[in-house]
């Protein structure tokens, strides 16, 4: 009896033991990973470093063309993918009348293009956008790839911002005579409107994390893009060739990776910060605002 | 209120008119994974025409450029990267599920899974920048060069770990509160609660959770390209170089011409095959939980 009472006392002291190490140990990793890039990358940053353009394949100057040509494939993936997502997700919520057949198929096939594999959309733009469409290595086609690659998720959680909308909003407006219409754009998605810009942060941190889709939808190129039929590269693909490509560039590697790690976390904090203020406001004056 | 007014009077119809555009647009989008599908196809139609499915395997070697035109060493290597990554990321991943669902106070609760999140946020290049600058000198002393089976191994395993992480979290999180309670009040203590009752009571969620990791594992090209060593041979230790399905395409693809290419998305469609078959599978299995 003792003998049993004991044993079970060690199991759950050796369990906890292990699940409080196995945490502790991600937390580790996770540090260790964080301040490397940062401590190692930080070292390096300047503002010249971040206005220069790139010269002797990276290991001097700075990655202002590269910051540019980001930023002009973001625009891309953004312009491309919001308002798709934004309408295919008003299909999905509130269109009731659309079956469960038709949005059965719709999510299946979105939970498939969610877990397409990053190369795989890379071959996939490459044969579509640069050959087919004959945009050759260009930002527009990288950013289209990842507009493609982003919709999934801009899709659901614009899907779930809508849907988190109080069913009595749309009782009131529709007992006020609002058309379907005029309860969307004035009651039901300006009161969604911050989930909705939640997941668009989250996709756009998605579309800035990327590399394997952009090496051969965008390319390569380190010069200022001058239009969108450019080729550009990113920074993600730039900490690639660094690495990789150029004896000598770890250290550029490092720092290009502290400024992407930094916008993510910026992007991160951002969302979390649009989420809290989307539970705090009291959504009630919205309602009021929309019927003025 | 201006507006419903102008809907009597004007023969335009802008409910009907949004009904046609939104659902238009939700077609659109669906239909975007079966122009990457009909594209793999299309491409990867002429490998499939002159080469013939059973050279993928016959052939002796991987030597594209003078017709040898052997997959299996890139299949092996993808197969044992992502098995190795899943066996070391699924027990880690449940172990911090359980410390956020059981363990840990609230508030470190709360920041142990903005962490995860965190992990599960950092670009895939990334880890393998820090993987080539931190563990690949590492794991050299245990022979080879470091870029090896191992160092991709690690690294991917610790890429799919948040994962497992959060969809373990959330499954336990949906186990009834009756049936922790119930436990609590048979006088069973807190690991016995969780390994007989709420792990067991959240498998369909877990085992969800791990085939979402294995797709991702499989899936993943940058880290593995940076660390695996990408030569095309048949691994004969865990310190030996190997090239992946992912890494070999994204080596191969700026040179490839002709039939070359095309086994490219010949390997491209099987890593959507494998990855779509995983959710479906994944799909099924939480559906017919909810049901």
């Amino acid at each position: 009896m003792f003998d049993s009472v004991n044993a079970s006392a060690i199991k759950e002291r050796v369990a906890c033991f292990v699940v409080w190490l196995g945490a502790a140990a991600i937390l580790c990793v996770l540090m260790w990973i964080v301040f490397d890039i940062l401590m190692k990358g930080a070292s390096q940053l300047s503002i010249n470093f971040l206005l220069n353009a790139p010269e002797d394949a990276g290991r001097s100057g700075g990655i202002g063309t590269i910051i540019v040509s980001t930023l002009m494939i973001l625009a891309v993936t953004i312009t491309a993918a919001v308002p798709l997502a934004l309408a295919s997700a008003i299909a999905l919520s509130e269109d009731a009348k659309s079956g469960p057949g038709l949005s059965g198929f719709v999510r299946r096939s979105l939970d498939v293009l969610a877990a397409v594999p990053s190369i795989v959309f890379g071959l996939f733009g490459n044969a579509f956008f640069c050959i087919t469409l004959g945009m050759g290595y260009s930002i527009l086609s990288g950013g289209l790839t990842l507009a493609c690659m982003a919709l999934p998720i801009l899709i659901r959680t614009t899907e779930q911002a809508i849907r988190a909308v109080p069913s009595e909003y749309r009782h009131a407006a529709a007992a006020l005579g609002l058309s379907r219409s005029t309860a969307l754009f004035r009651v039901i998605l300006p009161s969604a409107m911050p989930g909705i810009g939640a997941g668009l942060v989250l996709g756009i941190g998605r579309a800035l994390a990327e590399t394997a889709a952009l090496i051969f939808t965008a390319g390569y190129v380190t010069r200022m893009p001058e239009s969108l039929s450019d080729s550009g590269r990113s920074l993600s693909v730039h900490i690639y060739d660094m690495a990789m490509n150029v004896p000598g560039g770890n250290s550029r590697a490092y720092a290009t990776a502290t400024v992407l790690v930094g916008l993510l976390l910026f992007i991160n904090a951002a969302a979390l910060a649009t989420t809290r203020y989307a539970g705090n406001r009291g959504s009630s004056h919205v309602m009021s605002g929309a019927i003025r | 209120m201006t507006l419903s007014c102008r809907n009597i009077s004007f023969p335009f119809n802008a409910d009907r008119w949004l009904t046609r555009l939104t659902r238009l647009s939700a077609c659109v989008s669906a239909a975007i994974v079966l122009l990457v599908i009909t594209f793999l196809l299309l491409e990867s139609w002429p490998a499939f025409r002159t080469i013939g499915v059973s050279r993928f395997i016959t052939d002796e070697s991987w030597h594209p450029l003078s017709d040898r035109f052997c997959l299996v060493p890139m299949i092996t290597a993808t197969a044992l990267t992502s098995g190795g990554a899943v066996i070391f990321a699924a027990p880690l991943g449940v172990c911090s599920a359980v410390f956020s669902q059981f363990y840990a106070p609230p508030r470190i609760a709360a920041w142990h899974r903005r962490l995860v999140e965190l992990l599960a946020g950092i670009p895939s290049v990334v880890f393998g920048l820090w993987g080539l600058v931190i563990l690949v000198p590492l794991l050299a002393h245990l022979g080879g060069s470091g870029q090896s089976l191992l160092a991709a191994t690690l690294v991917l395993a610790l890429m799919i770990m948040p994962t497992v992480a959060l969809t373990s979290s959330s499954a336990l999180s949906s186990v009834p509160a009756e049936l922790i309670r119930g436990g609590a009040a048979l006088g069973m203590k807190r690991w016995s609660i969780v390994w007989q009752i709420a792990i067991p009571a959240a498998r369909s969620g877990i085992n969800t959770g791990v085939m979402l990791a294995t797709a991702r594992a499989v899936g993943e090209t940058m880290a593995v390209l940076m660390l695996a060593g990408n030569v095309p041979e048949m691994p004969s230790a865990i310190v030996s170089p190997v090239r992946t399905l992912t890494a070999n395409i994204a080596l191969e693809m700026g040179y490839a011409t002709a039939e070359h290419r095309s086994l490219l998305f010949v390997s491209g469609l099987m890593l959507m095959g494998v990855v779509s078959a995983g959710v479906l599978i994944a799909e099924l299995v939480r559906g017919r939980r909810h049901v």
